[in-house]
């Protein structure tokens, strides 16, 4: 058995991670590529979402490199997700691709069924000590990435040199695959942290002046949230303007809720978006629709500039969050705006709307400076 | 203070149209240009600076460049420019100059369309289209080309009608289907027209305009603001009046004229960065390879000024536009010194 699964951003260190510690032979995808993307729309519905495509294109990439196993989270409700595994079995089966699909969710909410499975898959030479070991391994790496990415978002509005702010991410991430040990997972957080603070001293100088830099809150479906190929880089975009982001879901968070039935809390927790969510969209319509609209009401109690939501061209969950969110933007005068991305989506238009986005939060700063001398522009100066 | 012969130069480089601004430094306008990009913006671009050369006086200076639209990084690159806009910004600041009572802006171009909410003189939401073109300038010039009448005469003609047929806007492909069916039961030219125009902004307010607060004065400003026809669709749907601003097509170079004036402004021990007049007469060229450094496999591009390379962009880690000559990401520096400044 050679196991394969879908990327998903960072997901795949954790995943990785979790079949190297069981000594199951595992075939990391290639990274998500505009080859990825290409393989999987030939094969996907055109209505499809653009998770789907991504997926295909992963498993077709993998089974070059020997796969036969996939193995995907399920879910329930209107979410199209939630039958993927079994769709994309058929799929796959009809282009000649033979895979073994496991889900991993809880059968009818039994976790004794998730049980079953994650048994299946780790085979008969460990023990359910070892599984547990190997997922708390896991999950302890999970949360480090998570906390590595969260560094990553305060540091890039604030650190002179963008590409020096990622390659420590790329680093840390690097390093954070490589190790087997506890040990090993709290030195690179800790090592990042020591750079990062290495470069702020380098500009922590009173005379640079920086101002506060602008907050954004990003939420919407998860997998375009988490996966920078799929969002065009946003956070790092955004980080580039200037602006630091935080995200509605981390992956931790997710696995912690979703798989594990809120038995491990995650770095985020996603527990508390339903919540907030109640004044504006009371109950669950699928996917993380509520938990985008929760999220976008935490955020801006919590006194974020602006909200951008981001999902896949036709995410129904996403789209009933959408009609919603007008009303959280009125609530609480925060601006939010909507992406959608799909196989076609430039760069271009991306960055346009970022970088309008950022100057609709900016420039209310910038005129109070200006609307005095508003008259007389070049009589004034120096300031 | 600035002399009478010194001027703000602002282009928005779209994918229909390159529009060239020279602004006076009491406000008003000197000279618009209005040229089809057809596909080739550098090219356009050397050209409308060749235009340019020979309607303004030899003591004449430019002491300030804005570049806006989509080819806005290529024209900055080209011309040396002090500010790098999106064109929302663009479009909302020479709006607010023009009427700083302005609250709402509907702008359709060639390939997009977006609005604008302004309130207080700052824009408070906006959105463009997002997966569909359906609606905007391309298709109109497609439609009256396929019905053989010029595009300057789309709108008057509209207004001719007396009973607009009805059209789906949903989508360009299905309006297409819907207007030759209409043609072929007889239905007279300006009603099918005017209902084409119906479908057009009824799907516009549907998709780009859905859940914004449209309140007065409104501007409609872009290119396919000279169409009559549609200005009268819209006063009838929003049962408000539109206000079509005089320099309506070029608002987007306006704007980025005007935010280069405002950084001079700020900044006016700095000089700019323009690369002179002359420019239109140098050789540019651009050359593309994808970059297979990693996954990405971004496409960069790489724009040379007789045989020296200017700038290259198109990679997201920045490895090949940092190395290039000159910094061009105007963008960046533009907006650290306004966080500096703020």
């Amino acid at each position: 058995m050679k196991v394969t699964f879908p990327h998903m951003g960072n997901a795949w260190i954790v995943i990785q991670t979790l079949f190297e510690s069981l000594n199951v032979e595992v075939v990391v995808p290639p990274t998500n590529s505009k080859r990825t993307l290409n393989l999987g729309t030939r094969l996907s519905p055109e209505s499809a979402c653009l998770p789907l495509k991504l997926n295909l294109g992963n498993y077709i990439e993998a089974a070059d490199e020997g796969a036969d196993t996939i193995v995907i989270t399920g879910g329930i409700g209107p979410c199209r997700f939630g039958y993927y595994g079994e769709m994309e079995r058929q799929i796959l089966q009809s282009a000649g691709y033979n895979y073994d699909v496991v889900t991993l969710e809880p059968p009818n909410g039994s976790l004794l069924g998730l049980a079953k499975r994650i048994r299946y898959l780790a085979g008969t030479n460990n023990s359910w000590a070892q599984i547990i070991k190997a997922l708390r391994f896991a999950y302890l790496k999970s949360v480090a990435l998570d906390q590595v990415e969260d560094l990553i978002h305060a540091a890039r509005p604030r650190l002179p040199n963008s590409m020096e702010t990622e390659k420590i991410y790329e680093d840390a991430k690097k390093l954070l695959a490589q190790t087997m040990t506890v040990k090993g997972v709290q030195e690179t957080v800790r090592w990042v942290k020591e750079s990062i603070r290495e470069s702020q001293e380098k500009v922590d100088t009173p005379s640079e002046g920086f101002n506060k830099p602008l907050r954004i809150g990003i939420i919407g479906e998860i997998y375009t949230i988490l996966d920078p190929y799929t969002s065009l880089g946003l956070e790092e975009e955004l980080g580039r303007l200037g602006v630091e982001v935080d995200r509605s879901i981390y992956l931790s968070g997710w696995v912690g809720n979703h798989v594990f039935q809120g038995l491990a809390p995650g770095y985020r927790s996603i527990k508390s978006y339903p919540g907030h969510a109640k004044p504006f969209l009371p109950h669950f319509v699928g996917g993380h629709g509520q938990e985008t609209v929760g999220a976008a009401v935490k955020f801006a109690r919590e006194g974020f500039d602006g909200i951008i939501q981001i999902f896949p061209l036709s995410c129904m969950p996403e789209i009933v969050a959408a009609s919603v969110l007008p009303r959280v933007q009125e609530a609480y005068k925060v601006p939010i705006m909507t992406l959608i991305v799909d196989e076609h989506t430039g760069q271009a238009g991306m960055q346009t709307r970022l970088e309008a986005f950022v100057d609709l939060l900016e420039r209310p700063r910038l005129q109070r400076g200006i609307g005095q001398t508003r008259g007389e522009v070049f009589g004034v100066g120096g300031r | 203070m600035l002399g009478e012969d010194k001027y703000f130069l602002g282009v928005d480089v779209g994918s229909v149209s390159t529009n060239i601004v020279l602004l006076r430094s009491d406000n008003t306008v000197e000279e618009a240009l209005y040229l089809r990009t057809q596909g080739r913006p550098m090219q356009t671009i050397q050209e409308g600076i060749k235009l340019l050369r020979t309607k303004m006086r030899d003591s004449a200076e430019i002491v300030g460049v804005g570049t806006t639209g989509s080819a806005r990084q290529l024209a900055a690159t080209l011309l040396g420019a002090d500010v790098v806009k999106n064109e929302i910004t663009a479009h909302a600041v020479a709006a607010s100059r023009v009427n700083p009572q302005v609250q709402t802006i509907l702008e359709i171009g060639g390939q997009d369309s977006k609005i604008i909410i302004i309130r207080d003189g700052v824009v408070s939401d906006f959105a463009m289209n997002t997966v569909c073109a359906a609606g905007t300038g391309s298709f109109l010039d497609q439609q009256a080309a396929r019905l053989s009448i010029p595009i300057e005469e789309f709108g008057s003609l509209a207004l001719q009608a007396k009973h607009p047929v009805q059209i789906a806007g949903r989508c360009s492909v299905f309006a297409e289907s819907d207007m030759i069916h209409k043609q072929q039961l007889g239905h007279p030219l300006p009603d099918i027209l005017a209902g084409l125009c119906q479908a057009m902004v009824r799907n516009y307010l549907n998709n780009v305009g859905k859940n914004k607060d449209i309140r007065g004065p409104i501007f409609f400003q872009g290119g396919v603001a000279a169409n009559p026809g549609i200005c009268k669709a819209f006063e009838n749907e929003l049962g408000q009046s539109i206000i079509v601003p005089e320099h309506y097509d070029v608002m987007g170079a306006l704007g980025a004229a005007y935010l280069a004036q405002e950084k001079a402004g700020r900044r006016p021990e700095t000089r700019t960065g323009f690369r002179g007049l002359h420019l239109g007469e140098t050789q540019f060229q651009a050359k593309s390879f994808e970059c297979s450094g990693c996954a990405n496999r971004c496409e960069v591009v790489e724009i040379m000024q007789e045989g020296i390379s200017l700038a290259r962009w198109g990679d997201r880690c920045g490895k090949w536009s940092t190395t290039a000559g000159a910094r061009t990401d105007a963008g960046l520096t533009e907006s650290e010194e306004e966080k500096q400044r703020a």
